[in-house]
């Protein structure tokens, strides 16, 4: 579903992701950890389409197309989901009116009928349920005044809504509370199927006790230095990322001798 | 009988034609009126137009605007006549008493001035100068007597006809009441329709005031309105204006609270040439309040200017100032908001916020709190903000599937809807809203209502122009 191929991306000159190589297929669930500062939250917003990046070199295709050249309008469309780490709050841009926009563009993409207000309004309350939201969101400005919980909850049931084929998480665990993330847990759980596939991107383990992944990643300094099974974030959680850094740094000894 | 200037400056020209026309002008007006009436002939005289040597001028510039020729109206043309033939208003099925000025004359169809059994009195001021000489002689001029106010000057000394509003007291008018100013002219019309509202204690009336053009002829449209608040009255206004790019339009509002009276205001610029809106707002009476809020669109060459005073001479008053602006293209805005507050005018709160989209290089705000306290115990607060549309809110809707053109008039709309979403009446609130989100799409013309469709000149569109930024 996505390749990611020697990815290079940089930020004001500064490189970030430096040769980042990923594959992830239909039905799979890869985490990607790491500390803080090595490109996690870049790769996620490149993916999407954030052209606050350079892209120095290699390529990303999604469904066997060339992803580098589209718009984030045409990439969300097209299936892709970034569930933001700092989900922004826009006041006056009511919730209801921001998804009906946002679903009727990809109905329309995909040669469908617009929704109307009542086929969409049932569709969102369904949509609650399903991802456990209990407050009122219809009349809500997008995001204001809603708790840390409450945003991440909303990028769940944006998700449940938007059906995606591909989405990806950017540390939606961080700042919620055990029950906040259950909630949050049981909404990517409930929305897995065989024809699609999640990135979970975390800095802590917590969150793969309750989604389990198939795949997990360790990505420092731009690239992903361990790749392994759900196994390996326990691992990560034991020894630390310390762990990770001294191996990776003795291998660079190693090949220097 | 038109009245032509000719290429003697504007100010000589009207002063000549003054006493040319004193006959109509000063009419059936009573001793006490044309006193009022050479009076403000006289200031306008000492002071002449302003120029950008003033504070209040500084970055506005009439010269352009006044050196145009201009015709006079002195005495009514229009004849009774059924408005739809001409003109249906984007606010018309609102359920209100409407009353329409054309080129500043009172136009009806049976009466011009209707008197309701609970005492309400709505109409021509003309009439009510004859029918009512002691309400009107009490009132009229009695706000609009600031110095140096040039064109409130001109316009005491020239007015003949606008709207006249008296509700006693304790009387609510349940409908509001919409005065549609409309100038239908092939000359270049100069106009002053004057406007007077008398709120007894303890009653309430909304007012509704849209200014248009239907030609696209030049017109400088001068309107002063006063608007008198006694103690616990309650007056909502909103001034809503859809002119086209050749028209001036100077609106001079002028409100005096007494005790407990509350006043909100809302002006909106849609479209307009040159736009100047002066509001000033005397809090005369402890525990008055006022609430004032302004929404200008602007793109192409428009230019507006909301000048704002509000004076705080008595103690426990409130004000409050809201004005966001969106300019695209070359348009310009001026927004300078002076809040006065008396040293007797303890626990005064006052507080203003300008707020402004620039959507091109070349657009341009100048934005002036200027604040006088010489209270001790206040609260006052101002801001400005002037500022582009938020990139991180422009890829988070984008990254949901929502196109660049569709996010920013989501955008555009939110920045606009904190002004809209304070009209207390629902529908009214509907239609503005209509017309801005209309506005911001680019899909409100001057010639939306107009069933005249200008086929001599191409219908001028006005849209904001989305895939700049």
């Amino acid at each position: 579903m996505l390749k990611i191929k020697d990815l290079s991306v940089s930020i004001n000159d500064k490189n970030i992701l430096k040769g980042f190589n990923l594959e992830v297929r239909a039905g799979e669930v890869h985490a990607i950890m790491g500390p803080n500062g090595t490109g996690k939250s870049t790769l996620a917003a490149v993916i999407a389409g954030r052209d606050t990046f350079d892209i120095e070199q290699g390529e990303i295709t999604y469904l066997g197309k060339n992803l580098t050249d589209m718009s984030p309008e045409l990439r969300a469309r097209e299936g892709i989901f970034l569930g933001f780490q700092y989900p922004v709050e826009i006041p006056g841009v009511s919730m209801a009116s921001f998804m009906r926009a946002a679903l009727n563009e990809k109905r329309k993409h995909f040669g469908q009928n617009p929704l109307s207000g009542g086929e969409f309004l049932k569709l969102m309350e369904e949509k609650k349920n399903l991802v456990e939201i209990h407050s009122n969101l219809t009349n809500r400005s997008v995001n204001e005044g809603f708790s840390g919980g409450e945003k991440k909850k909303n990028e769940i049931f944006q998700m449940a809504l938007l059906e995606p084929r591909l989405a990806i998480l950017d540390e939606t665990d961080s700042g919620l509370d055990i029950d906040a993330l259950k909630v949050v847990a049981n909404g990517v759980n409930k929305l897995r199927s065989p024809e699609n596939a999640t990135i979970i991107i975390t800095h802590y383990q917590r969150l793969l006790d309750f989604i389990i992944p198939d795949y997990v990643h360790v990505l420092f300094d731009g690239r992903i230095v361990k790749s392994g099974g759900k196994e390996l974030a326990l691992e990560l959680e034991n020894k630390g990322y310390e762990w990770v850094k001294n191996e990776v740094n003795g291998a660079m000894t190693t090949l220097k001798a | 009988m038109n009245a032509t200037q000719n290429t003697i400056p504007l100010k000589e020209s009207l002063l000549g034609l003054y006493h040319q026309h004193l006959q109509a002008i000063e009419g059936l007006s009573s001793h006490k009126l044309i006193h009022l009436r050479q009076k403000a002939l006289h200031e306008f005289e000492r002071i002449g137009f302003p120029t950008s040597k003033l504070e209040n001028w500084r970055f506005t510039d009439i010269s352009q605007i006044l050196s145009q020729n201009f015709e006079f109206d002195f005495r009514n043309q229009s004849r009774p006549f059924d408005l739809k033939e001409i003109f249906t208003c984007e606010v018309y099925d609102l359920d209100t008493y409407s009353l329409t000025l054309l080129n500043g004359w009172f136009v009806y169809q049976h009466t011009p001035l209707f008197k309701f059994d609970n005492g309400v009195i709505i109409g021509s001021l003309a009439k009510a100068m004859e029918e009512f000489p002691e309400i009107v002689e009490k009132y009229l001029g009695s706000a609009a007597s600031t110095p140096n106010a040039a064109f409130a000057a001109l316009n005491t000394a020239f007015m003949q006809d606008g709207l006249f509003v008296y509700v006693p007291k304790g009387v609510t008018v349940e409908k509001p009441i919409q005065l549609v100013n409309i100038v239908n002219s092939q000359v270049p019309l100069f106009l002053q329709p004057r406007s007077l509202v008398v709120a007894e204690a303890g009653s309430s009336v909304t007012l509704v005031h849209c200014d248009h053009a239907l030609t696209h002829t030049p017109s400088v449209t001068n309107t002063v309105l006063e608007v008198f608040l006694h103690p616990e009255a309650q007056v909502d206004h909103y001034k809503v204006q859809n002119k086209g790019k050749s028209s001036a339009l100077f609106t001079n509002t002028y409100f005096h609270l007494y005790e407990g009276s509350k006043v909100s205001s809302c002006i909106m610029t849609l479209n307009g040439g040159f736009t100047r809106n002066s509001v000033e707002i005397n809090l005369l009476g402890t525990q008055s309040q006022a609430n004032l809020k302004g929404l200008y669109l602007a793109d192409r060459s428009q230019f507006v200017d909301n000048q704002v005073q509000i004076n705080h001479s008595a103690p426990g008053c409130y004000s409050n100032q809201l004005f966001k602006g969106i300019l695209d293209d070359q348009a310009k805005a001026v927004f300078s908001g002076r809040i006065n507050v008396q040293r007797d005018a303890q626990k005064t709160q006052a507080y203003q916020n300008n707020k402004n989209l620039l959507l091109s290089e070349e657009a341009k705000i100048n934005s002036q709190p200027h604040l006088e306290i010489y209270a001790d115990d206040v609260k006052c607060s101002h801001g400005a903000t002037i500022g582009q549309l938020e990139p991180n809110a422009m890829f988070y809707l984008r990254s949901r599937g929502i196109s660049e053109k569709t996010a920013r008039q989501l955008m555009m709309l939110a920045f606009a809807d904190e002004v809209v979403k304070e009209i207390s009446i629902e529908p009214l609130k509907q239609k503005i809203g209509g017309m801005v989100e209309k506005r911001l799409k680019g899909e409100l013309s001057i010639c939306d209502q107009c069933v005249l469709h200008c086929k001599d000149n191409s219908p001028a569109t006005f849209n904001i122009d989305m895939n700049k930024l």
